[in-house]
């Protein structure tokens, strides 16, 4: 074989074991978790674990039902996608069908920009300006609830939801619209009857990834929540989403403790949770892309 | 003429349900930008008096009640910069395997897979990772060195993924040209396709740097301490950091009201970090698009 190919073999194979890296942290993820976790359930149930109501993982002998963190994680989920859907679509629909390209290339960025934004100045934010707000207007016993974290999760939603929206928007072919048009229809009925259908299942992508970013999301929710650690009986109660949990427990519990066990079970279904709904986004993306325009 | 009356409202009030609706999705447009404006101008207004140079250039004293932020701003420039410079290279090499080697082939397929769901995995899983494994198996202690690993991890799909779109740009003409005149596939990337992707790898890379520096539940287990007297002189130490110093100000303190302006500041100048680097990078490729 001669010099330079045995060369361009070798910088293929080295490229080839860079790129197996994130496969290989991803796997190293699971690895980790499941070590750290697993051990947890050879001396407590997993059905107590995920079904139990109480978690007071420093009691002696701890107790660790995560349903209220589980319930908790998704009443502001699917609260801020309560919000975040319609503001999210409705803000792509404006940007792709009746801005002005030049009040586009403006407001664009200024989205970008709102994902761009830290979670916990975001988080900071929901604690000195909305908590208030909530506790003296709207008569909430303590400002820092499940609605605050469900608004200032919006926030954070309504980007991710936007920008892919908005791409599936863009996907739509033109002369979808034009024989829309051509038909005698407003341009308000060629966007809700021809273009939103025709964009749906990419949207549907938009709103499961918007979802996942929410469910995992740590900072707003554990400094906007408030923590409480029991159900919640209105939307304006404390509520201690699964994230939250994690972060406000891992400094004080020790390594290997029972609680240190839990707080990675506690990881292990977050992990789960956000891999079924990104299965779930890319699964919808990849039949989108098979359909194309002849099928609709 | 009786046909069109029965079928179709008049359209008059079509066009009034176009103009109402249009006014409704223009308004929630609006929403998002008046919400930034707001956030920004919020921020600024109790976070702008504070800023002095002396805050940012010296430590916090007396209990954090006083003083500056400066080893924050030293700690996340070094716990960002330095995952950068991990994911980065590594990042690219990816990259240029998935789009240059492996196309449409299966194993390219399953990293792919790989890259995606990492993209989806919450920073706060990241972080439990990076302390089992950096922290606790690999023995390296809440360190810098920790945090910048478990950093480069969490922003190596971004930056994968920004590197391939910068490669899938390059057209095959330039490939197929470098080819034609006798150079090797190796030699055509580096020294025809790379060079021709590296603006939007840049890109990439930046919006990686803004995602590190604003990064908070990653660092928190890994990284991040309350409070270190010292500044750090090895890859060992642990450090204070800019998001992890505001999150213990407005919650952890015996004296949150007391330390408001810090917070304030502290975000301010987290705030102007962030989204300057992001608006750089918008900037960057907005040329870029209009130079193609």
């Amino acid at each position: 074989m001669p010099n330079y190919l045995f060369k361009e073999k070798l910088i293929q194979k080295t490229l080839a074991l860079t790129a197996g890296l994130s496969l290989l942290s991803l796997l190293g993820i699971v690895l980790f978790l499941f070590m750290e976790g697993l051990p947890l359930f050879a001396n407590y149930s997993p059905m107590d674990f995920l079904f139990g109501t109480l978690w007071y993982p420093t009691e002696e002998p701890g107790l660790f039902g995560i349903f209220p963190l589980f319930f908790g994680s998704v009443a502001v989920t699917l609260l801020s996608s309560l919000f975040a859907v319609p503001l999210g679509v409705l803000t792509a629909i404006y940007l792709n069908e009746i801005a002005h390209s030049n009040t586009r290339r403006i407001v664009k960025p200024f989205i970008e920009l709102l994902a761009a934004l830290p979670s916990v100045v975001l988080g900071f934010l929901g604690m000195v300006i909305l908590a208030p707000f909530l506790q003296d207007v709207c008569g909430a016993d303590t400002g820092l609830n499940l609605m605050n974290a469900s608004i200032v999760l919006t926030l954070m939603t309504v980007p991710t939801i936007c920008s892919i929206s908005e791409d599936a928007l863009h996907a739509v072919p033109r002369s979808l619209r034009e024989g829309s048009l051509a038909l005698g229809a407003t341009r308000w009925q060629t966007i809700i009857r021809v273009v939103l259908p025709a964009a749906l299942s990419g949207i549907g992508t938009a709103i499961m990834l918007g979802m996942s970013r929410a469910i995992g999301e740590t900072m707003v929710v554990l400094m906007c929540a408030g923590g409480g650690g029991a159900l919640p009986d209105s939307f304006f109660s404390p509520v201690r989403p699964m994230p939250a949990s994690i972060a406000a427990e891992m400094a004080e519990a020790p390594v290997g403790s029972e609680h240190y066990q839990a707080l990675f079970a506690i990881g292990i279904l977050l992990f789960l949770l956000t891999l079924v709904f990104n299965i779930i986004a890319s699964h919808i993306a990849e039949k989108h892309r098979q359909t194309g325009t002849s099928s609709l | 003429m009786s046909v069109q009356t029965l079928s179709l409202p008049s359209s008059s009030s079509r066009r009034m349900e176009e103009r109402c609706m249009f006014a409704f999705l223009r308004l929630t447009a609006g929403l998002n930008v008046l919400v930034l404006g707001l956030i920004c101008a919020y921020l600024m207004w109790n976070g702008l008096p504070v800023l002095s140079w002396s805050f940012l250039t010296e430590a916090p004293r007396n209990m954090m009640t006083e003083g500056g932020i400066f080893p924050c701003i030293i700690g996340t420039a070094i716990l960002s910069l330095g995952a950068l410079l991990i994911a980065f290279p590594l990042g690219v090499a990816s990259a240029v395997y998935l789009n240059e080697y492996a196309g449409k082939s299966r194993s390219a397929g399953i990293i792919r897979l790989g890259v995606n769901n990492l993209a989806g995995v919450p920073s706060v899983v990241f972080g439990l990772f990076g302390l089992s494994f950096f922290v606790t198996f690999l023995g390296m202690g809440v360190s810098i060195l920790s945090g910048v690993l478990t950093l480069a991890v969490l922003t190596l799909p971004l930056i994968i993924s920004t590197s391939e779109e910068a490669l899938r740009n390059v057209p095959d003409t330039y490939r197929e040209a470098s080819l034609a005149l006798g150079g090797t596939k190796s030699q055509t990337i580096a020294r025809v396709v790379l060079p021709s992707a590296i603006p939007g790898m840049l890109t990439g890379a930046i919006l990686g740097v803004a995602r590190a520096a604003g990064e908070t539940a990653a660092v928190m287990f890994t990284a991040a301490v309350f409070f270190t007297p010292k500044n750090p002189s090895s890859v060992l130490d642990s450090v204070m950091c800019l998001p992890y110093h505001i999150y213990v100000l407005c919650t952890a303190g015996t004296e949150i009201d007391k330390t408001r302006p810090l917070q304030y500041g502290t975000a301010v100048v987290l705030i102007f970090l962030v989204l300057g680097i992001n608006a750089a990078a918008l900037v960057i490729r907005d040329k870029l698009q209009q130079g193609r």
